[in-house]
């Protein structure tokens, strides 16, 4: 082999190492790997107090992932907080109209996700439908301030 | 008094002309790329030199950071309870920063002093005259290939860094401080954006990339052919790039990040 071939080989070696460094760090380290791609429809839920719930956090049923939240804003007109849910076609039609949407945290510190409780109706979520019965976050100064309260009452 | 004046005005001045000299280099650079599409065997040679050789002193500073991270991170994270979030802390300081910067200060003492030091070489033993003597443009011929291969190889060792340095916090974090592999791994993976966190760094290597390399080609090219010119300008290299370097990189934070 003269000189020339393997300069062209130790090029070669160098350009493929440095991209399956990037795939690595495209599959392995970010979220492209895990990521769900696929077609998404929407549910709408209104809370009264999302806490700290962000765009892009899970939406679980029985704690496996089903969707993320796509979208949040505040609607004026009855002073609650709309919470746009994408959840993964698959289950188009398999999660119950009247299920119980709830924000939960992982762990005592951890990100804000909402778990949804299947109801028992027959009719079933689809696009743009909208979950009635929800429950807003935890705040801990709320749960705090009403366990003074409470204790007070105690008290007197 | 008018004496120091004129002095102060006199290097505000050179150092335009510099700036100016500096951006006036990339326009035959550019050009150069024609040159180069005809003959890749000329990109190909620089490739070696600047990539290739680079490769060793990437990844051992990359495994040795990574592990670096792993073990300060572990000791910070589980005084909360947190070690699960180790994986999380290492890959986002790589990809984010440490990646990018890093490689491009070691590509700047390890490439960048060489391609000034050959360029600057070249210019005092006056091979550059005798190419233009020949009619062969040394701008096209000896810069353009040079800053290409730089600008080409620094994205590509960056993540090579950036790899090894997760391989290096793993090996620490999982290997020989029993934090859970899964959650390592998991945790990353959730936290770590492709498009917010991998692009954005790669953009990042990029920009230092072409910067360092521009920087060691026009301080080379415009250096004092004498011996102590071409130590002055290889000096100046590793500092200005240096430099370039960190400051460019709070610009990019602010800019990504914010």
């Amino acid at each position: 082999m003269n000189k020339k071939t393997v300069i062209e080989i130790w090029v070669g070696v160098f350009m493929a190492l440095g991209l399956v460094a990037l795939f690595f760090l495209a599959m392995q380290v970010s979220n492209l790997g895990t990521a769900y791609t696929g077609k998404t429809f929407d549910v709408n839920a209104r809370f009264d107090n999302i806490g700290g719930l962000k765009v892009k956090a899970p939406v679980t049923i029985a704690g496996v992932e089903v969707g993320r939240v796509t979208g949040i804003r505040y609607d004026a007109e009855d002073f609650r907080a709309v919470v746009v849910m994408g959840i993964q076609e698959q289950y188009l039609g398999r999660i119950p109209e009247d299920s119980f949407a709830k924000i939960l945290t992982a762990g005592l510190l951890g990100e804000q996700y909402i778990g949804l409780d299947p109801g028992g109706s027959l009719d079933t979520l689809a696009n743009g439908s909208e979950i009635a019965v929800t429950q807003s976050a935890l705040v801990l100064e709320e749960v705090v301030g009403q366990f003074i309260f409470g204790k007070a009452k105690e008290g007197t | 008094m008018i004496g120091h004046l004129a002095k102060l005005g006199g290097w505000g001045l050179q150092a335009l002309t510099r700036l100016g000299r500096a951006h006036l280099l990339l326009l035959p650079m550019m050009r150069g790329l024609l040159d180069i599409l005809r003959r890749p065997r000329l990109l190909l040679d620089q490739v070696f030199s600047v990539g290739v050789l680079t490769i060793l002193i990437i990844a051992v500073a990359g495994l040795f950071v990574g592990m670096v991270l792993g073990l300060q991170g572990y000791y910070i994270l589980s005084r909360f309870g947190g070690e699960t979030a180790l994986g999380l802390m290492v890959a986002a300081s790589l990809v984010r920063e440490l990646g990018p910067v890093l490689t491009a200060l070691l590509f700047a003492g390890r490439a960048g002093s060489a391609l000034t030091a050959e360029i600057g070489l070249m210019k005092a033993t006056e091979q550059l005259s005798g190419l233009e003597m020949m009619a062969v443009n040394p701008e096209h011929r000896v810069l353009a290939p040079r800053f290409f291969a730089g600008f080409l190889s620094v994205p590509l060792l960056a993540a090579l860094f950036s790899m090894l340095g997760v391989i290096g916090g793993w090996m620490v974090g999982g290997g020989m401080l029993g934090v859970d592999q899964g959650a390592f791994w998991n945790g990353m993976q959730n936290g770590i954006d492709f498009r917010e966190d991998v692009i954005n760094g790669v953009i990042k290597s990029v920009v230092f990339g072409f910067v360092c390399t521009w920087i060691a080609i026009f301080q080379g090219y415009d250096c004092v052919p004498t011996s102590e010119g071409v130590s002055r300008a290889t000096t100046r290299t590793v500092v200005h790039s240096s430099l370039a370097v960190l400051g460019l990189d709070f610009v990019l934070t602010a800019l990504m990040f914010s």
